[in-house]
């Protein structure tokens, strides 16, 4: 079970660059309006 | 000489560092997002000015280059939509921060429970032959390197709590969680170092896990609980103008004095009470929800809170802030509010006597194993904390969170919001009902009633005089019949209208205005109509009882208290009274007697129930147990009620009194599953034959029980 002595450190890091990638998310906002994000779709705008 | 009055948020304007600025409002008046990206476009016509409405919390995000004083003038290009602006409250601005706390800590036990979950997988359905003691310890300190920084991290909500309350002799529910949590970790980094077996960092973890997920559930439900006497204060602040010789000054709302004389300009709030100095239009909207705009005449009375639509008035003040009507009845609301923080959750009851009786268990077992049984007395620690691990209260935790949501959703199908989860628990504990009367009990609408009485033509004279005048009963038949062309329509000032009509004079207007003769008996609302020469005829108002209000009644006072309050003259609350089948009414109270009245029930140990739409109703809205509000009622009413319903009539009364009478027996099932579970699960512990795999699948097949116990709300 040598393999598990570099795999399991590889799946912590990408495990943790989602958690990373997460946080920033949450930081930058992205979460702050479902609502608003829901309906922006709808509006109608020209498209120049 | 008139100044442009724009309300100035420049207290609030903040530059940034590339030399734009910005600005935060709250907004109101929006009732869907078509009115969020009105407002979007219209600010971001102008290009240097980038603008972003959050549809979720209603907050205006406003960044332009140029000088910081165009903000104003940007929102009050926004506010000529139909929109009011107004500073963030700061207990909104910490709820927010609270919720994106809340998930952070989430997000880290959620991501640590996974990856520890792989690897108890892995440890269970291996044994040391199979997989071989290096790969089990490797697998171990595995376990302990993503557990220690997430136990550290999201167990800091509850850690916080329990030391909180500990620290004031007292406890909650955080208190054994976080004992447990903290316990179990030790152990099994002890036992880790030392190579051992008990290892619980998976159940440690999934615990907060599961835990932060509950308190979520309950923070998001609790999100819309809005402080109501804030609203109110924001409603009051900021500057007003005051006219000094032969100049004027701006000065802080907070320092208006009776005598001062006030200018109101157009599209300003009124801060003060005051007598007009001049006629004017006002919209009383945040004070009685009446949208049409009312004319005052020079000597009227105004009303802190009014805005002006005319020309510039001046006020002469008669009472300063704090003793206008809207102060009094902050400072009752504000009371209120004190009063209710004292309410102590039913889950932080059970945790009362549920943690010294957990500790109790747990000391027994470890003196048990090591007095009696003869152990080494790590190994009876070992079984101590397990029983402590076991009988966390992780299912505890989330009974009844996951119950409040599922009622609040199932609420929210039949038309009401639900602002926080306790309201529901207060709501099962309620002996009396108290309605107000207009708006609540009746459709707030005045009615017509004898039309028969009166012929096509006389109708016609009747619309075409009404259509000139804004009292409340001439709106009632403005539009009772097509218009007859009526010349030269003139209103006397408090007494009715005039015009003309085929050559005659006709009247519409009070008894006295009329000069009628007999006086009818009855204190109905009335107007009277005459043409020239003939006898007045009389116009009979009513206000309307809702539809199912009868019946509802009928069915409240099987069960409970029924009363019924109003601002408005004995006779007419008595009919209404009668209508309903309502014994124990009172007529004419303002809003302190309200509010006193209520005080007086709760002190006699009863549980209020207070159903009100109006500003007169706020403050015992917050006071009551617990309170209902149509959501015709005005915003400030809507945000002190604990529930607010949509249908028309007063059926929501008693189906959210059924709900919540259905969620609190769930909640007691899911506290009863969950106690039992544990019930169960000690003796395993105390007998020391709790594995590690043995605590997971309790604690998970408990918290799974609950849930499914709560979504059964969704059906019945």
């Amino acid at each position: 079970m040598d393999i598990l002595s570099y795999l399991i450190p590889i799946a912590l890091v990408m495990g943790g660059l989602w958690l990373a990638g997460f946080l920033w998310a949450l930081k930058s906002g992205q979460f702050d309006d479902p609502e608003g994000a829901a309906n922006r779709i709808l509006e109608d705008e020209e498209i120049l | 000489m008139t100044p442009q009055a724009i309300t100035d948020y420049s207290g609030f304007i903040r530059p940034q560092k590339d030399g734009r600025h910005h600005l935060h409002l709250a907004v109101e008046g929006m009732n869907c997002a078509g009115c969020a990206f009105k407002i979007e476009k219209a600010l971001n016509a102008n290009e240097t000015v980038a603008a972003r409405v959050n549809v979720t919390e209603k907050r205006l995000t406003l960044t332009w280059a140029g000088d910081a004083a165009m903000g104003n003038r940007l929102v009050e290009s926004a506010r000529a939509l139909g929109f009011q602006f107004s500073a963030i409250r700061q207990t909104a601005d910490n709820d927010n921060g609270r919720n994106r706390a809340l998930v952070r800590y989430m997000a880290v036990a959620g991501f640590a429970s996974g990856n520890l979950m792989i690897f108890s997988l892995a440890l269970w359905f291996s044994t040391p032959e199979t997989m071989g003691v290096s790969t089990r310890q490797l697998m171990y300190w595995y376990s302990a390197l993503i557990s220690l920084p997430a136990v550290i991290y999201s167990g800091q909500p509850f850690f916080k709590s329990a030391w909180r309350a500990v620290s004031h002799r007292r406890t909650n529910m955080d208190v054994p969680i976080s004992v447990a949590v903290i316990l179990a970790t030790a152990m099994s980094l002890f036992e880790t170092i030392r190579s051992g077996a008990h290892v619980y960092f998976d159940s440690a973890v999934m615990l907060l896990f599961l835990l932060l997920v509950g308190r979520y559930l309950d923070a998001k439900a609790r999100a819309r609980a809005n402080n109501a006497a804030a609203d109110l204060l924001s409603l009051m602040s900021g500057t007003a103008t005051v006219l000094q010789g032969d100049g004027h000054q701006r000065i802080p709302a907070a320092e208006i004095k009776a005598g001062m004389v006030l200018l109101a300009a157009k599209g300003e709030k009124i801060l003060a009470d005051g007598i007009a100095q001049g006629d004017t239009l006002i919209d009383a909207a945040a004070l009685t929800g009446e949208t049409l705009p009312q004319t005052i005449a020079s000597g009227g009375y105004l009303l802190a809170g009014m805005v002006n639509l005319g020309n510039p008035v001046q006020v002469r003040v008669e009472k300063p802030q704090s003793e206008s009507l809207m102060g009094d009845i902050i400072a009752l609301m504000q009371k209120a509010e004190q009063g209710n923080a004292h309410y102590v959750r039913l889950a932080d009851r059970i945790a009362g006597w549920y943690t010294p009786v957990v500790h109790a268990l747990a000391l027994a077992t470890f003196i048990g194993w090591w007095g009696f049984g003869g152990m080494a007395w790590q190994a009876a620690l070992l079984y101590a904390i397990t029983v402590l691990v076991i009988t966390c209260p992780c299912a505890l935790g989330l009974a009844v969170p996951v119950t409040q949501v599922v009622a609040g959703s199932r609420l929210f199908r039949q038309g009401m919001l639900l602002k926080s989860g306790d309201a529901l628990e207060r709501l099962e504990k309620v002996d009396t009902i108290i309605f107000d009367k207009t708006g609540t009990l009746t459709t707030g609408k005045i009615i017509f009633e004898n039309r028969a009485d009166f012929s096509g033509e006389e109708l016609s004279l009747v619309a075409a005089l009404a259509s000139h005048s804004r009292h409340p009963l001439a709106c009632a038949v403005a539009g009772v019949a097509p218009v007859n062309s009526v010349t030269d329509i003139s209103e006397i000032d408090g007494k009715g209208m005039q015009g003309v009509y085929q050559g005659k004079i006709c009247r519409l207007g009070s008894a006295k205005f009329l000069e009628v003769a007999a006086l009818p008996d009855d204190e109905k609302m009335e107007l009277w109509f005459a043409s020239e020469g003939q006898t007045p005829k009389r116009l009979i108002f009513s206000d309307t009882p809702h539809a199912d209000a009868i019946e509802t009644i009928i069915r409240l006072k099987k069960r409970y208290r029924v009363l019924m309050l109003s601002g408005d003259r004995l006779p007419v609350v008595q009919t209404v009274a009668a209508q309903l089948g309502i014994e124990n009414f009172y007529a004419g109270i303002d809003p302190k007697q309200k509010f006193a009245l209520i005080e007086g029930e709760l002190k006699n140990g009863h549980f209020v129930l207070m159903v009100g739409d109006g500003l007169n109703d706020a403050a015992a809205l917050t006071l009551a147990t617990v309170s209902m509000s149509p959501s015709s009622a005005i915003d400030i009413t809507q945000n002190a009620a604990d529930i607010v319903y949509q249908h028309k009539g007063i059926s929501s009364v008693l189906t959210a009194l059924d709900t919540a009478h259905k969620t609190q027996n769930i909640v007691r099932q899911n506290f009863a599953l969950a106690l039992g579970y544990n019930c169960l699960a000690i003796p395993l512990a105390m007998a020391g034959l709790v594995t590690p795999l043995v605590a997971a699948a309790a604690m998970s097949s408990s918290s799974l029980l609950v849930i499914f116990n709560a979504l059964r709300l969704k059906g019945k």
